[in-house]
C-alpha cells in the first residue's frame, strides 16, 4: 500500500511539473502545424514537417522576418480526423497561434475548416481536394494542385492524342474517390466517354480482375487515380495482362518510389506532376527553375530524395513569410489579407496568384505532363 | 444524502470551475472531452461494472447517436431534439434486438460478439458513403438551442455536457441502489444463484444493455452538434477499448471510479504532449503501473485507503 502511495505522489508530481508552453512575446510570429508525420500518410507529413522545420530554423538564424522571430508549434495527427480536430482546437485556443499550416490530407483539412473559420485564424492546407477552396472560405487557403486540375490535365493530353474512350480504375481512399468524381464530372466537357469504372481496395495486393474487365471493353486509354502501393500494382497487372493501351496515373504517384515499385511496367506511363520532379529538365528560361533547384538542393543536402509534398509546405511557409513581411506585423487578419493578395509568387508548385475568389491561385500550366522513360521522368512536349 | 453526496460534490466542483476559469483551454475544450468520456464510461460501467458483462463495442452506440443527429440535421434540416430522439430510437432498437442473443454468451465469447458488433457498425460508417460521407466524415452540422438559449460558445457546451454528465451519474447511482440494481449485482455475483432467487437474468441484462446504449446515444447526438463534424474514427474499435480502459482504470462497479478514469484518460494525453515523441510510451507505462500496483482501479483503491485511515484514526 505504501508503494501505491508513492506511485500516486510521483504521478501527481509529473502532472504538476509539466510546464506547458510559454506564451509568445509580441514580436514573434507563432506558426502552428498539424501534419500526418506518422501513420498511413507519413509520406506526406514527414517531408512537410522536415521542410517547415528546416526553413524556420534558417529564417530564425538569419534574424527572423525583418526582426520578427518564428515560434513553431507542431502536432502529429497520424492522419486521423479526430486528432486533427483536437490539435487545431489546441492550436487556436491554447497555443493561440497566428497562422496554421496543415492538414496533410484532405480529410484532416475538411474536418477542421469550420473550427478555423470560427477561430478566425488563417490556415494554409497542404492537401489536394478541390473541396477545400471551393466554395472559397475567408480564412482557408491551400498550395497543392487540386484533383480537378489533375483530371483536366490528363484529359487535355488524352484529347490531343485523339482518344475518346477511357477506362477508369480507382481505389477506395478519399483521394481516389475525389479524383474519380472529378474525372466523371469533367469527361463530357472534353468529349470523352468513360467506358469502364472499376474500383479496388487500397490494401488489395492484386487487381487483375478489375484490369481484365477493362480489357473486355473498347477503352483506348486507362486512367488510375490513387497513391501509395496500389497504383504500382495496377500498373504491373495491366502490363502482365499484355494490355498496350496508354496508361495515365495521377500526381499522387509523382515520386521515385512509384517507378521503383512498378519497375519495367512503368515505362511509358504518363502523369501530371508539379515541376519539382523534373526540375533539372526544365529550360533555363523557366521562372520556376531557380526556386525548384534551390529547394531541391536545400532538402536533399539534409534529408535525401525530395518529394513534391515537402514543396507544398515550402510554398505555404513562404507565402506566410511574405505576408508578414509586407505588413510588418503578426496580426491574424492582416496576415490573411496578405496571403489573399499573393501575386506572382514563384513557389515549387507553380506561380501563385491568389484573389478573394481564388484561394489556390494556380493555373493549369503549373502542372507538367511527364512520361516515364528508362526508369526516369521526361517532359512531354 | 449519503448516497448522492459524491454527486453534490462533483456538481459543486463543476460549477465553481466553470465560473472561475471561463476562458481556460482546459475548461472549455478539454472539459467537454472529459464530460463526454465520463458519460460514456459511466454508461459502460452500468453494464461492465455492475452487471459484469463486458462490451467491446460501446463506441458503436455513441456513433449511432452521433450519425443519426448529424445526418438528420445537416441533410434533412430536422430539429436537433427530434434527431436526438431518432438516434435514441435507433440505438434503442439495435441494442434491444442484439441484447438477448449477445448477452447469452459469456466471457471471451461475449467479448468477441460485442467486438464484432462494434466493428460492423464502424465499417458501415466507413463504407456507406452515400449516407455517412465515408472516411472523410460529415461536416456542417448545425448547433443546438436549449430553451431559446443558443449553445454557440465553448463555455456553453461546457455547461451542457456537464449537466448531461451529472444527469448520467444520477441515473447510474439510482439504478444501482434500486431493485434492478440489486438484481444486477446478483447476476454479477452468480447468474445461477440470481435465477434461483427469482431474478429474470436475461431480461435484467438486456434492460441494462439498452439503458447503457441509450445514454451513449444521447452523448453521441450532443457530440455531433458540439463538434459540427463527425468521422468514423471517433467511433472505432480503439475508442471502445479506451472506454473499457477508463472503467477498469477508475475501478469497476464504482460510478465515480468510471468518472475518475474518464478524467484521467482525457487529461493525460494533454499533459503528456510535452514529451513529444515519447508521449505514447509514457502513457502506456502509466497505465501499466496503475494496473499492476492498483488492480482494483485507482479510484476504488485510494478511496478504500482513505476510509481505512479514517476508521483507523477513530479506533485509536
Amino acid at each position: 500500500m505504501l508503494r501505491a502511495g508513492k506511485i500516486l505522489i510521483v504521478l501527481c508530481a509529473m502532472v504538476l511539473l509539466c510546464p506547458g508552453r510559454w506564451a509568445a512575446a509580441a514580436d514573434t510570429l507563432k506558426i502552428g502545424s498539424f501534419l500526418a508525420v506518422t501513420g498511413p500518410a507519413s509520406f506526406l507529413g514527414d517531408p512537410e514537417l522536415k521542410t517547415l522545420q528546416m526553413y524556420i530554423d534558417k529564417i530564425n538564424a538569419q534574424g527572423g522576418i525583418d526582426g520578427i522571430k518564428i515560434d513553431f508549434v507542431h502536432y502529429d495527427t497520424k492522419a486521423k480526423a479526430k486528432e486533427a480536430k483536437n490539435f487545431v482546437n489546441r492550436l487556436i485556443k491554447k497555443d493561440r497561434v497566428d497562422v496554421i499550416i496543415g492538414g496533410s490530407t484532405s480529410g484532416n483539412t475538411i474536418a477542421v475548416m469550420d473550427l478555423v473559420e470560427r477561430g478566425r485564424v488563417p490556415l494554409i492546407s497542404l492537401a489536394g481536394s478541390v473541396k477545400i477552396v471551393e466554395p472559397v472560405r475567408k480564412w482557408i487557403f491551400k498550395t497543392p494542385h487540386t484533383d480537378r486540375m489533375a483530371a483536366e490535365k490528363i484529359f487535355q493530353d488524352i484529347k490531343s492524342r485523339g482518344i475518346t474512350k477511357v477506362a477508369l480504375i480507382t481505389g477506395n481512399g478519399g483521394f481516389d474517390k475525389s479524383g474519380r468524381a472529378q474525372c466523371l464530372a469533367l469527361a463530357p466537357k472534353y468529349g470523352i466517354e468513360i467506358v469502364a469504372d472499376e474500383k479496388y481496395g487500397n490494401s488489395d495486393t492484386d487487381m487483375t480482375t478489375q484490369v481484365a474487365k477493362i480489357r473486355a471493353t473498347d477503352a483506348q486509354a486507362i486512367i488510375n487515380f490513387g497513391f501509395g502501393k496500389a497504383p504500382a500494382i495496377v500498373t504491373k497487372n495491366i502490363r502482365q495482362l499484355g494490355i498496350k493501351l496508354p496508361l495515365y496515373q495521377s500526381h499522387g504517384v509523382a515520386s521515385k518510389k512509384y517507378i521503383e515499385l512498378a519497375g519495367e511496367a512503368a515505362e511509358g506511363v504518363r502523369l501530371p506532376a508539379a515541376g519539382l520532379i523534373v526540375a533539372d529538365l526544365l529550360p533555363d528560361s523557366d521562372p520556376q527553375k531557380r526556386v525548384l533547384l534551390r529547394y531541391k538542393h536545400d532538402y536533399e543536402s539534409k534529408f535525401g530524395p525530395v518529394s513534391t509534398f515537402g514543396g507544398h509546405a515550402y510554398d505555404a511557409l513562404f507565402m506566410v513569410v511574405n505576408a508578414v513581411r509586407s505588413c510588418g506585423c503578426t496580426d491574424r487578419a492582416k496576415i490573411r489579407d496578405g496571403i489573399e493578395n499573393t501575386s506572382g509568387f514563384v513557389g515549387t508548385g507553380g506561380i501563385f496568384n491568389m484573389s478573394p475568389t481564388d484561394h489556390l491561385g494556380l493555373g493549369l500550366d503549373s502542372f507538367r505532363m511527364v512520361e516515364i522513360k528508362n526508369g526516369n521522368w521526361t517532359l512531354v512536349k | 444524502m449519503r448516497r448522492l453526496g459524491g454527486l453534490y460534490i462533483l456538481a459543486f466542483l463543476f460549477v465553481i470551475t466553470g465560473l472561475m476559469f471561463p476562458d481556460s483551454y482546459y475548461v472549455t475544450v478539454v472539459g467537454v472531452t472529459i464530460f463526454t468520456n465520463a458519460v460514456l464510461a459511466v454508461s459502460l460501467n452500468l453494464l461492465m461494472g455492475y452487471a459484469g458483462q463486458i462490451s467491446l463495442g460501446h463506441a458503436a452506440f455513441f456513433g449511432l447517436g452521433a450519425y443519426s443527429s448529424a445526418i438528420l440535421t445537416s441533410r434533412y434540416g430536422v430539429n436537433p431534439w427530434l434527431a436526438m430522439l431518432a438516434g435514441l430510437a435507433l440505438s434503442g432498437t439495435v441494442s434491444w434486438v442484439l441484447a438477448r442473443p449477445i448477452l447469452k454468451l459469456k466471457g471471451h465469447y461475449l467479448a468477441m460478439a460485442t467486438l464484432g458488433m462494434g466493428i460492423i457498425i464502424h465499417i458501415f460508417f466507413v463504407q456507406a458513403d452515400w449516407l455517412t460521407g465515408g472516411p472523410d466524415g460529415l461536416s456542417g452540422i448545425p448547433g443546438i438551442t436549449v430553451f431559446g438559449w443558443p449553445v454557440n460558445t465553448d463555455l456553453r457546451w461546457y455547461w451542457v455536457f456537464g449537466v448531461l454528465m451529472l444527469f448520467c451519474i444520477w441515473v447510474s447511482l439510482n439504478i444501482v441502489d434500486s431493485r434492478p440494481g440489486r438484481a444486477l449485482a446478483a447476476v454479477h455475483g452468480s447468474e445461477v444463484a440470481a435465477q434461483m432467487t427469482g431474478v429474470d437474468t436475461a431480461s435484467v441484462k438486456a434492460q441494462i444493455f439498452v439503458v447503457s446504449a441509450l445514454l451513449a446515444s444521447v452523448a453521441g447526438s450532443l457530440f455531433a452538434h458540439q463538434q459540427a463534424f463527425v468521422s468514423p474514427e471517433s467511433f472505432s474499435f480503439f475508442f471502445s477499448i479506451e472506454l473499457v480502459t477508463m472503467v477498469v482504470l477508475g475501478g469497476l462497479a464504482s460510478t465515480f471510479g468510471a468518472v475518475f478514469g474518464a478524467v484521467l484518460l482525457s487529461l493525460l494525453p494533454e499533459f503528456l504532449l510535452v514529451f513529444e515523441d515519447f508521449e505514447v510510451l509514457i502513457y502506456g507505462a502509466i497505465l501499466m503501473a496503475i494496473m499492476i500496483f492498483l488492480p482494483d482501479g485507482l479510484f476504488v483503491t485510494t478511496s478504500r485507503l482513505i476510509t481505512e485511515r479514517l476508521r483507523g484514526g477513530e479506533a485509536s
